[in-house]
Parts: C-alpha cells; structure tokens; sequence
C-alpha cells in the first residue's frame, strides 16, 4: 500500500508540471492569434508571423522540447500555413510526430501531415512505414486515422505497399473502418485505375454491405465506374435500393429532415440516370421508382428540391416515358416560378438541360426567363444565358446574339470591380478584346484605358507594367488575327507605359509597332493609333523614326502622311516632344492641358472649344492628344511654313463616330483666324444617351421575349413569330449643329436631332460647359424626354399613291383599338383624336374604313388602315422600318385611352 | 467530388482552409483570396451559387456558400455533386461544428483548427463526402475524444490524486483489495492440505 501511495506522490510534481506546461502553450497560440488580431497591417503581421516562426523553429530543434509541445507548435504552423506563411521547417517534424507519438501526438501529425503535403512530396516516403504500421494497429483510431491520410494524400508509388492492408480492412468487423476503406480504394482507383483492376469484385460485396453506410460509400465507385464500364447487371439492384431508401425502410438515423438518407437517393438517382441513358430496357426498370421518387418527395425542404432535380434530371436522361416527363416537366415549372431564388437557379438550370429535348417548355416559361435575364444575381443571368444559347435559332439568332454581346459587355465592368489580382485583371481584358474583338461596345476599350491611365503614378505602375509585359508577349505572337480594338489598346498602352519597364529595349517596342504598321489586315484607323504611340516613344530613336517618317511619307493614306509629317518634326525637336508629350503627365490634367494652353494660343484652342471637341478628346483620350500636337503642329507652321496640311488634320478629327460634328467644323478649320474669343465663352457639348423609359420596362419585355423565342415549338402564336423591336442600350438620336449664333457674350447652338431606330420613349442628357474666367470652367447637366411622337409627321398623300405605297411595304402590325364612341360618328372621332394626338394625315375615309399616313422625321412612312369592327378599331400599320409600327401603335393606344 | 473547403470571415481573414486538390501555397492563397472577393460582394438574398471561380479550375467548378453572422462557409465543388445537397451538407458541418463546442462561435474555430479539421475529415474524406449524419460524425468526433479526456486525466489527475491519496487512509480499501486476493487464491486452497 505504501507503494502506492509513495508513487502516486512522486507522480504529482510531474502531473503538475505536465498541466502548466501545456496551459503555457495554448497561451502561445493564444497569445499569437491575440496579437494578430490586434494589428493593422499586413506588413506588421508578416513581421510578428516571421517572429513566431524563428521562435518555434528554434523550439522544434531543441532536444528538450517534449511531444506535447511539438504538438502544439504544430497547431501554431498550420495557422500559419493557413494565413499564408512558408512553415517547411515543421514538415519533417509533424512526419515525427505521427511516428513516434501517442494516439493524441498522432492525430495531430497525420493532420498536419495531410494540411502540409502533397502526393508528390518526398517526405512522405518516410510516412509508409508509419501507415503500414497504423493500419495494422488493433487501435480502431489509429487505422481511422491511417486510412484518412491515405485517402487524402499518398503518393502514387507506394499504393501496392497498402493495397493488400487496405482491402483486408473491407472484411473488419466495424462498419466505419470498412466505410474508410471503400473510401480509400475509390482513391486509389482515381489515382491509379490499374492497380485497383482485381478488387472490383470486392466493391461488389461492399454494395451489399449490411451496413448502409459502407454501401452509400460504394456508390462513390460505382458513379465513377459506370461511366467507364457498363454495369447494367446492377440495375436491379440500385433500383432494389432506391426503392427501400424511398420506401422509408432505413433505420430512423439516416433521416434527415424526416427525409430518408436524402443523399444516398441523389447517388442513386444520379447512378440510374447513367444507367438508363439511351437504353429503353434498362429504363424501363427504373420509371416505377423514379416516379415514386417525384411523388414523395413533395415536402417542402430545401434536401427534398435536391432529390426532385435529381429526378427531373434522370427523367429526362433515360430512355423517355411520357407521363414521367409531364410530371418532371410539372417540377421545372415549379422551381423555376419559385420565389426562392436557389430553386429558380435551378429550375434554369434543369430548363437548360430539357430544352434540348423539349423546347416548348422554355416557351411555357419565357416571361419568367426574360426576368431572369435583368436578374440582380449574376449567377442567375449567367445561367439564363446559357439556356438562351440552347434555344438559339435561326429566327431568334440576332436578338440572342445582342443580348449575348450586351452581357459581354458587362464583364469588364464586373472585373474591374472583382479582380483578385494584377496579372489576372489584365489577362481577362486580354481575352476579352480578343475574343468580343470589334463588337465590343467602344465604351469597353475607353473605360479599360482610362482605368489604366487614371490611377496614381506608384500604385498603378504595377498593373501597367503587367499590361505591357503582357502586350509585349503577344506581339511576339502572331498578330494577323487579333481584333483592330485590341490592336488599338494595345498600341496606346505600349505608346504610354512601355517607358516603365526597363528592362525592354524601346527601340524593341518601336520595332513591334512598326511591323503592326506594316501588317495588311490593320485598318487605317488602328495606323492612326499605332503612330500616336510611336509618336510617344519616339524620343531619342530618331534613327528608326526617321525611317519610318520616310517610308511613311510616301504613303496614300493622307491621314498617315500627315502622322508621319509631325512624328518626322517632333523626333528632331526633343523640347517640342517634351512639351507636346509629356511622359508620364497625370490623367486629370490631360484636359486641363488643353486650357492651361489655351491662353498661348488661344485662336486655335478656341477653334477646337467652339466646336464643341473637348467633349470627344475626353472621351476618346488618344484623339485629343493626337489631336492637341495636330493643333500645336498645325499652329507651328501656320507661324513658320504657312503651310497647313489641312486634308489630314480634318480626316484625323472627323473619323466617323468620333466626330459628328465633322460638317460644321470644316469651314472653321479653314479660317482659324475669323474666329474670336468672346469674354464669356461658351462651349457647348453635348452627349445623347437613350434610357429606356420605366413605364415601358413590361411591354419591352414581351417584345424581347417574343423576338427571343421565336420559332420555338409548333404552334407559335402570331405574336411570337411577328418581329419586335425592344429598347436597348443603342444610342439612337444623333446630334448636329445647325449653326452657332454668335453674339458678344452668348453663343445659341442648335442640333437637330433625328431618330433613326424609333423607340418608345427616349430620354436624352447632356452638359454644357463654359468659362467664365480662363482656367474655370463650369458644367451645367441638362436632361430631357423625347417620344417617336415628337418625330411623327403627317405624310400627305393622295389615295391611290397611297395604294401603290401600301403594297410595297413590307412590315406590318395588326391590333384592334378602342374605339371612341362619344361622339356622332365613332370612325371619324377617333382618327380625328388620333390626328390632333399625334400629326397623323388622314388621307380618306370610305364607309367604315379609313387610312392614314405619317412619317418618322427622318423619312420612313407608316401607313394606318382602320376598319370599324363592332366597338374596337381595327388597325392595320405598315412601314418599311420593322419598329416603327409598334411604337406608333403604343401611342395610338395611349391617345385613345387618354382621351 | 469536393475541390476545396474554406471558412473565412466577414474580412476575409481565413479561419479553416482543406484543400483535396494539390495546389501550391501561393495558388492556395489566391483562391481564399479571390472566393471572398466573389462571395463577400453578394447580396445576402440571392443564390448561393457561383459558377466558375477562375482559378479553382475551369468552368466544371462552383462555389456553394453559406454566410453565417460573421464566417462564410464555402464549398468548391466540380459537377458531380448536388448543388443543394452540398448546401445542406454545409448546414450539417456547422450544426455538428455547433454540438461540438456548444455555441460554436468564430473563436472556437480559430483556438482549435484541429479540432474542426478532425470533425471534417469525418465528414468528408479526401474531397468524397463521408457520412452526413450528423449524430454518427458526433459519434466519431467523440470517441476521438474520449482519448483526449483520457490524457486530460492524466493531466488533470493531480486533484484526484489529492483525493485518492486522502482515501487511502480509509480502512476499508486495503479491505476489499484483499478480499479480491482471497477470492483468487481460494482454489488454491485446498493445495495445502
């Protein structure tokens, strides 16, 4: 007895020790973790990390550190790890650990063993010994944790050395190391499908465990089986199993949600879809579970909606049986009509998987799918998407098309919010310019550019730098198919930014733009920027400018001639390059230049404000410096040559798109001398946007809609087949000025405005800048509504001009309208309404019919026939535009019911 | 199968990350990286799929995310899983993260990383989902843990061996120990006669 108790005391200090000493490390990482969290910065952080780390490397290598504490230090290294930071020195150890420690010591090692190795790691040949040794352990959890790591990482070689232990643990009498073992198989057939070729027979007896759990893990393989090998033998008995599950016949355990084993059914559903695919005999087997799976799964729990879409999706798999796709189809309809937004993926989701099938059950659902495509959640756009791109179509190809580039055009603006990373912003750009090319809307290479160009100078280095590394590269590529835009981005960035890097040879970079130069398949347009940006890093290779100068002088291209004539002035006069091209000048003051120059050479400047081209160099950043050295090079020889090479500086300018005030400016250019600066200058630009109108949101989706999914199933209606227009994204007005009133301190402008693609309701804004003193300048935003109303005038035709007309028409709408019965005679009431509501001429009325005429301000006619028909109108329109119809019509409607 | 599994919190600070796919350390951080930024910019009513995290591998790939008070629970899955069963699956962890600690809270997550790993590889064994019911998980978890009690006693042993050593005295114990030792030996008896 006395021994006993003399044990037990001599026991005690060491326990005590053994305690506090533990408690001393879990206040490190306590400590640790509590310092992280009180710092601010990332730089602080990787100090204190390095710190921590120096500290338990010099414990780790110390004889005196006990298990325990290395146990510790190892949950230090996997946070870490976690947090990013290089712990190798812990590696080896955490090996050690798993080897030589108790239970406990080799839990952890095993973790982080699995945390901090990959299969290829050469350390971990010193683990199969310990695995061997683990997995024949009588110590249910050391072969638990042995079968994990080999499931989780081992390297490939050594799977023979574990094969034989690892099968002989299918026959172990608990159920959960059989379960890690199917698991650890299935492993090893990923990694090495060869070496598992003799066990198969075993997976079979695994399927017909007794115990549920080892079967579900089977099912791992037999997914991943039947897709290689047909396994139709088996048939049988998944359905067998299927059908207990569904039955209810599981222990009450595997209920989830009062759901049985939900995600044993999903395995099987998935596996008989498989199964069933393309093979009417086996299917048939399956339509009597299937359908008791649709029909008991009706609960209202999210595990239940995972069941049905599983069932949906093999309903339509397998071999078709009519009645199973009518209920599936019921189920899509279902989850796509939900509230909750998951099920709604979903459904989309199922949609896209059906239409191939049956696509008139994408017409059942297409107001909901048009809904989905202005959905705030960009998965769910994305997967509308998807399924427009199933059903796209001959008739309804160009509307998807748009809707498509409409999207494309999203995705830049979606990375410039999102990008994770430098390289990975720019290489997304890339495949965007090169894969959307030309169709991009110009706002995408404008806004990329300007968010190159805007950021500060040591911040955004980084990512310039990356762009022309990047640029570079493909340069060096093959370049004959890249899209003129991308060529155009490219050129401007590398005429910018290729200074930055160093360690590339400009006079390389001048080269790439000089046989981008040479290249037949790029446009004038792209010269013009190629050039530019030779003209920015020209300084100091006058030898190669000059050449190109040359070479290019001679040139057809008048545009280009003149390029060459200023790149050839400015290379031989390094103080006008520097003043003209200032290396590096912040963003925001690029228009601030053009002012801050202003008072020098004021006729010049004024002639660029007067017409109204600030608003266009902003925008189109590389055309206003281009366009500032053309003024100032322009400006130098009307002082010194008087000769003013004026063809190419208004080709430069008036390129179409970038200058609809090209006509207007002309004479100006001419005589720069007539023009005067008023004391209060007035510039006038203005910018005409086209927003759909709010109040015609629901009717344009109808109208895509029906456009989206015409010829979709049999039985289309008229509607659907009848071609809509809708609003979109277009600009549709455009902007002239007329003439510009000067008077000693105001100046009128007037732009006649003209609506090409008649919308409903446009809306337009814009700004007006001036300066009331030099260097300040004020803007003052305008906004205005505009509908095809305003466009509409009266057509005067005589009636048989009219017939002729009529017949050669080619769109028409027909609709019937209410008919104003107020007054004596209804037919002539309601056109005369019609006629004061919107200047329609209404050419004759014989009996119960009349015809009216009208014209879009730009010239298309439309042509009214109406017919009294009981109490409605009946109105049949036609016009050789394919929108303008409609939207006569949507005012026609609007008249009468305002009247 | 399962890619990747990752908790992170409203900042974005990691607090558990398992990958069942070999990436290396700067790939790996890039991807916690890039699936807050993915995740943390979305509304908290709109689905809680994303498709295609750029550098999780292709297009195959989503997200499947769970956002609670302050931890995000993301799953990267490829298409051989069920989008919702995986959510729920994910509801299953945090129930079971839940039992484990009693009111599992950001800071249990971050004091005991080990812990929440071997509760994972309970439920999920090298990317292939293992067991989702939750009380056998507990069932595992535990007996994992009985160990641990078992060397927390030896640890924690010294109060009772306070106690042990006070009942020593008591006349009653040697008592019983001898009474064991008669018990054995009586067959014995009779061998000395």
């Amino acid at each position: 007895m006395s021994d006993v108790v003399e044990k037990t005391l001599t026991a005690l200090p060491a326990l005590f020790d053994s305690q506090t000493g533990a408690a001393k490390i879990t206040n490190r990482l306590r400590q640790l973790i509590k310092s992280i969290t009180e710092l601010t910065s990332k730089h602080e952080e990787e100090n204190l990390i390095k710190q921590e780390l120096s500290a338990m490397k010099e414990q780790v290598s110390s004889p005196n550190t006990t298990m325990k504490q290395m146990r510790e230090i190892m949950v230090r290294a996997m946070y870490c790890e976690m947090l990013g930071y290089d712990a190798s020195f812990t590696y080896i150890h955490a090996i050690k650990l798993a080897q030589q420690g108790g239970v406990l010591e080799k839990r952890v090692g095993y973790l982080a063993v699995s945390l901090f190795l990959n299969e290829g790691h050469e350390l971990l040949l010193l683990l199969v010994n310990t695995v061997l040794k683990d997995l024949q352990s009588t110590n249910l959890i050391e072969a638990c944790m042995a079968l994990t790591v080999v499931a989780q990482v081992f390297p490939k070689d050594m799977i023979p050395a574990v094969l034989p232990l690892v099968e002989d643990k299918l026959s172990h009498p608990k159920e959960i190391i059989r379960r890690k073992a199917v698991l650890a198989l299935y492993k090893f057939y990923l990694i090495a499908p060869n070496q598992v070729q003799h066990i198969h027979a075993k997976f079979r007896k695994a399927l017909c465990d007794k115990d549920p759990g080892v079967m579900t893990s089977s099912l791992h393989i037999y997914l991943q089986l039947i897709r290689v090998n047909s396994y139709k033998d088996l048939t049988g008995s998944f359905v067998t199993i299927l059908k207990q599950v569904v039955g209810g016949k599981l222990p009450l355990d595997f209920n989830y949600h009062s759901v049985p084993a939900p995600w044993l059914q999903i395995q099987l559903l998935r596996i008989l879809s498989l199964l069933g695919k393309e093979d009417q005999s086996t299917s048939e087997l399956m339509y009597e579970v299937l359908d008791e799976s649709l029909r008991r799964a009706e609960m209202n729990h999210n595990i239940t909606y995972a069941i049905l879409y599983e069932c949906v999706k093999a309903v339509y798999t397998i071999h078709p049986k009519a009645e199973l796709l009518e209920k599936a189809a019921r189920c899509i309809g279902n989850f796509v009509l939900s509230p909750k937004i998951n099920l709604k993926y979903l459904g989309l989701k199922a949609l896209t998987y059906v239409v191939q099938h049956d696509a008139k059950l994408a017409l059942q659902h297409q107001m909901t799918i048009i809904e989905c495509l202005d959905h705030s959640d960009f998965t769910i756009k994305r997967e509308t998407l998807e399924l427009l791109f199933r059903i796209t179509n001959a008739q309804n190809v160009t509307v998807i098309i748009e809707k498509m580039l409409d999207f494309l055009c999203y995705v830049p603006i979606k990375t410039l919010t999102f990008a994770p990373d430098n390289s990975w912003f720019i290489q997304t750009m890339n495949d965007v310019f090169s894969i959307g090319g030309d169709l991009l809307q110009q706002d995408v290479p404008n806004n990329f550019l300007r968010l190159l160009a805007e950021g500060k100078p040591e911040e955004d280095d980084q990512l310039r730098l990356y762009a022309v590394d990047s640029y570079l590269t493909v340069l060096k590529g093959h370049t004959s198919h890249l899209p003129q835009c991308f060529l155009q981005v490219m050129s401007w960035v590398l005429g910018e930014y290729a200074h930055l890097q160093e360690s590339v040879d400009q006079r390389e970079v001048i080269q790439f733009l000089t046989q981008l130069l040479d290249q037949r398949s790029v446009s004038s347009e792209t010269r013009v920027w190629i050039l530019s940006a030779l003209t920015k890093i020209s300084e100091g290779q006058t030898d190669l400018i000059l050449d190109l100068a040359e070479s290019l002088s001679s040139s057809q291209d008048t545009v280009l001639r003149q390029q060459a004539q200023e790149l050839r002035h400015l290379s031989q006069d390094s103080q006008l390059h520097e003043w003209a091209l200032p290396r590096g000048a912040p963003w925001d003051s690029i228009e601030v230049a053009g002012l801050i120059v202003f008072p020098y050479y004021d006729k010049l400047f004024l002639l660029n404000i007067n017409s109204g081209y600030l608003l266009t160099f902003s925008r189109y950043s590389n055309f206003f410096r281009c366009t500032c050295i053309c003024l100032y090079i322009n400006f130098v020889y009307h002082f010194s040559s008087s000769t003013l090479i004026l063809e190419g500086v208004k080709r430069v300018w008036g390129k179409d798109g970038y200058l609809p005030q090209k006509e207007a400016t002309a004479p100006l250019v001419d005589e720069p001398s007539a023009a005067v600066q008023p004391p209060g200058q007035h510039e006038a630009a203005e910018r005409i946007e086209s927003r759909p109108e709010p109040s015609t949101q629901n009717q344009d989706k109808q109208q895509l809609a029906s456009s989206l999914f015409v010829g979709l199933g049999v039985g289309s209606s008229m509607s659907l087949v009848r071609k809509l227009y809708y609003d979109g994204f277009t600009v549709s007005l455009r902007g002239n000025v007329v003439d510009c009133l000067e008077a000693r301190s105001t100046s009128v402008c007037h732009y006649a405005l003209l609506m090409d693609d008649p919308h409903t309701n446009v809306s337009f804004t814009g700004t007006v800048s001036y300066q009331t003193q030099p260097g300040h300048t004020n803007t003052l935003p305008f906004s205005g509504t505009l509908s095809t109303a305003d466009f509409i005038r009266p057509l005067v035709v005589t009636t048989e001009e009219y017939g002729k007309l009529w017949l050669s028409l080619s769109h028409d709408v027909k609709q019937n309208l209410k008919l104003l019965t107020d007054a004596g005679d209804p037919l002539r009431t309601t056109l005369n309404a019609l006629k004061d509501a919107l200047q329609l001429h209404v050419v004759d009325i014989i009996g119960s019919e009349g015809i009216v005429a009208c014209r879009l301000l730009s010239g298309a006619p439309c042509l009214l026939h109406c017919r009294v028909n009981g109490t409605a109108l009946a109105m049949w329109l036609r016009s050789p535009h394919p929108a303008l119809p409609d939207c006569i019509l949507y005012h026609c409607q609007r008249a009468l019911t305002h009247h | 199968m399962i890619k990747a599994i990752l908790i992170f919190n409203n900042h974005g600070k990691p607090r558990m990350s398992k990958f069942y796919e070999h990436y290396t350390e700067d790939t790996e951080q890039q991807i916690i990286r890039e699936t807050f930024h993915l995740v943390s910019k979305r509304d908290e009513n709109i689905c809680n799929f994303l498709e295609g995290g750029l550098l999780i591998g292709g297009s195959d790939n989503k997200l499947i995310y769970r956002h609670y008070a302050t931890l995000y629970f993301v799953f990267c899955v490829d298409s051989s899983e069920s989008e919702l069963g995986i959510l729920d699956l994910i509801q299953v962890f945090v129930e079971t993260l839940d039992k484990c600690f009693e009111n599992v809270c950001e800071l249990d997550l971050i004091f005991h990383v080990d812990k929440v790993h071997n509760i994972l590889a309970e439920m999920v064994m090298g990317g292939m989902v293992l067991e989702t019911n939750m009380s056998e998980i507990i069932t595992q978890v535990e007996a994992q843990g009985k160990m641990e009690k078992s060397e927390a006693g030896i640890a924690g042993a010294p109060a009772r061996a306070v106690s042990a050593v006070k009942n020593m005295n008591l006349p009653e114990m040697p008592k019983n120990i001898n009474i064991g030792d008669i018990s054995i030996k009586v067959p014995n008896l009779p061998s000395f006669k």
